[in-house]
């Protein structure tokens, strides 16, 4: 395997697309959005920039990961890619569409893998043309920095697909994990419930957010409050979540609190909008 | 300026006595209540008035059992707290320190002060069952435990998925092996009394543990 493609180059795809650079394999990186191609580009360079002044990467190994990045807005530049990740918005219907062209366009051969973290594999594999040539690979954000992907087999993922994909996740320097392909996977269907329950805990009055997330880091050991974490990933981003799991789960904890959507009415979505549960000065995102 | 302790019955909180707390110097005057009696024992307390505040040690019920619900100058300067200790692990570092609307603010701000000066963090919380750490984890540890009754992953690869992809010390699987299913058992099933909510419900190997714990 040489070529990889990475369709969709928001902050997950372009974390993936930094990994697979770094591991060694010409890149692809697609999206629809020239603007978006052009930043995630800057922001590959700074940050392995970064990593060589942190002592994590040798300088001369910059220009040569940087020169097997290649961005594109043409789907075309897609086709010859021996393994193409999508990073695409959490939408079925779109993540069809993208999957359909794609398998219009691809080798036979060629592997499909979706970065999903809610929407189960064997549907989205099920508008993708090549259903036994597909599986499940959720980075974890930011996936320059995080080793671990959750892995799922769809139904009727083959055997030798399975076994492609987690070597290839093994040469990406990941940490794979096999997980049952259902919704929110490892990761999200125990964090977004744990999540509401933090912010369930707030809405009843049992403690104050500061009270509730220095209680689980000095008990648990966890590096982040679950308050801390929503504020961090947004509660936009959670609502959205939680409407993903609770829709297929009908799970009470995955539903979303009431007091999250009070807070995006209100404009508190968390860093990114200077105010979520606690209030930021600084709004820089991960590794910038 | 004292603090008086009284040890009633051994405790989760202070398994190897109280003798951090008890070698202060104290700028006020405070009981403290340790034990597993310490219902009976806070009960035969004469009058509190003198006192800054008197903290009762809580295990898995509301300091309301001791206090009643009602504002009572008795229990105005009463406050519960609970050093969180998870199993048969030693206690940890968090005292939760428990509050009734009706609690006078000088006593939850000294014994927090209390608390911090003998080098614990402490999370002020309202007086709801199972406070903030209990009311959070076994919900979350029911579902670890259900989930991978099902098969959702090996028990190393869901421990690794949260130590990894959250930064958890420890997975939760290898955690609640260590520290005793039977006594998140125990604690389980006395939320889901107090809560009346399913989440609580003991899951079905801490539900085992505690049938084959007691022979």
């Amino acid at each position: 395997m040489r070529k990889v493609g990475v369709v969709g180059c928001g902050t997950m795809g372009a974390g993936i697309a930094i990994v697979s650079a770094r591991a060694g394999f010409e890149t692809r990186v697609f999206d629809t959005r020239q603007e978006a191609i052009v930043k995630a580009k800057k922001n590959a360079a700074d940050f392995l920039q970064k990593s060589v002044e942190r002592g994590r990467l040798d300088a001369d190994q910059l220009p040569l990961i940087m020169d097997r990045w290649h961005g594109s807005s043409d789907f075309a530049d897609i086709a010859d890619c021996d393994f193409v990740i999508e990073a695409v918005l959490e939408d079925l219907h779109v993540k069809h569409a993208v999957f359909s062209e794609l398998n219009k366009l691809c080798a036979n051969e060629t592997i499909f893998a979706s970065n999903t973290s809610t929407i189960s594999i064997t549907e989205i594999a099920g508008g993708s043309g090549r259903a036994d040539r597909f599986v499940g690979m959720h980075f974890c954000l930011p996936a320059q920095l995080m080793k671990l992907v959750e892995m799922s087999p769809g139904l009727n993922t083959s055997a030798k697909t399975w076994s492609v994909a987690w070597n290839f996740a093994l040469a990406l320097g990941q940490k794979p994990v096999k997980t049952q392909d259902t919704p929110g996977f490892v990761l999200n269907y125990f964090l977004i419930p744990f999540n509401n329950d933090a912010i369930r805990l707030v809405e009843q009055g049992v403690a104050e957010p500061g009270e509730i997330d220095k209680a689980i880091k000095t008990a648990m050991g966890y590096p982040m409050g679950p308050l801390e974490l929503v504020d961090l990933i947004g509660t936009d981003t959670q609502r959205l979540l939680c409407d993903a799991m609770h829709g297929l789960t009908h799970e009470s904890r995955a539903a979303c609190p009431p007091l999250v959507r009070r807070m995006i009415a209100a404009g508190r979505l968390g860093k990114k909008s200077g105010r979520g549960f606690y209030e930021y000065s600084d709004q820089k995102m991960f590794g910038a | 300026m004292a603090i008086n302790i009284i040890v009633a019955g051994s405790s989760r909180s202070f398994p190897s006595g109280a003798e951090q707390l008890a070698q202060l110097e104290s700028s006020c005057n405070a009981v403290l209540v340790i034990g597993e009696n310490s219902d009976e024992a806070y009960a035969a307390l004469p009058a509190l008035q003198s006192s800054t505040f008197c903290a009762v040690e809580l295990g898995t019920e509301c300091l309301a059992q001791h206090v009643g619900l009602d504002d009572i100058e008795r229990h105005r300067n009463t406050v519960g707290f609970a050093r969180f200790r998870l199993g048969d692990a030693e206690p940890t570092n968090l005292i939760e320190l428990v509050r009734q609307p009706w609690t006078g603010h000088e006593a939850v701000t000294s014994a927090r002060a209390l608390f911090e000066r003998a080098g614990f963090t402490v999370a002020i919380c309202e007086d709801f069952p199972g406070r903030i750490v209990d009311r959070l984890i076994r919900p979350y540890f029911n579902a670890i435990l259900r989930r991978f009754d099902e098969g959702l992953a090996s028990a190393e690869d869901l421990d690794a998925t949260l130590r990894l992809g959250l930064g958890y010390p420890e997975g939760p699987l290898a955690l609640l092996n260590r520290t005793g299913l039977r006594n998140h058992h125990d604690v389980t099933q006395a939320l889901y009394l107090a809560l009346g909510d399913v989440d609580f419900a003991p899951a079905r190997r801490a539900q085992v543990a505690k049938f084959r714990a007691a022979g």
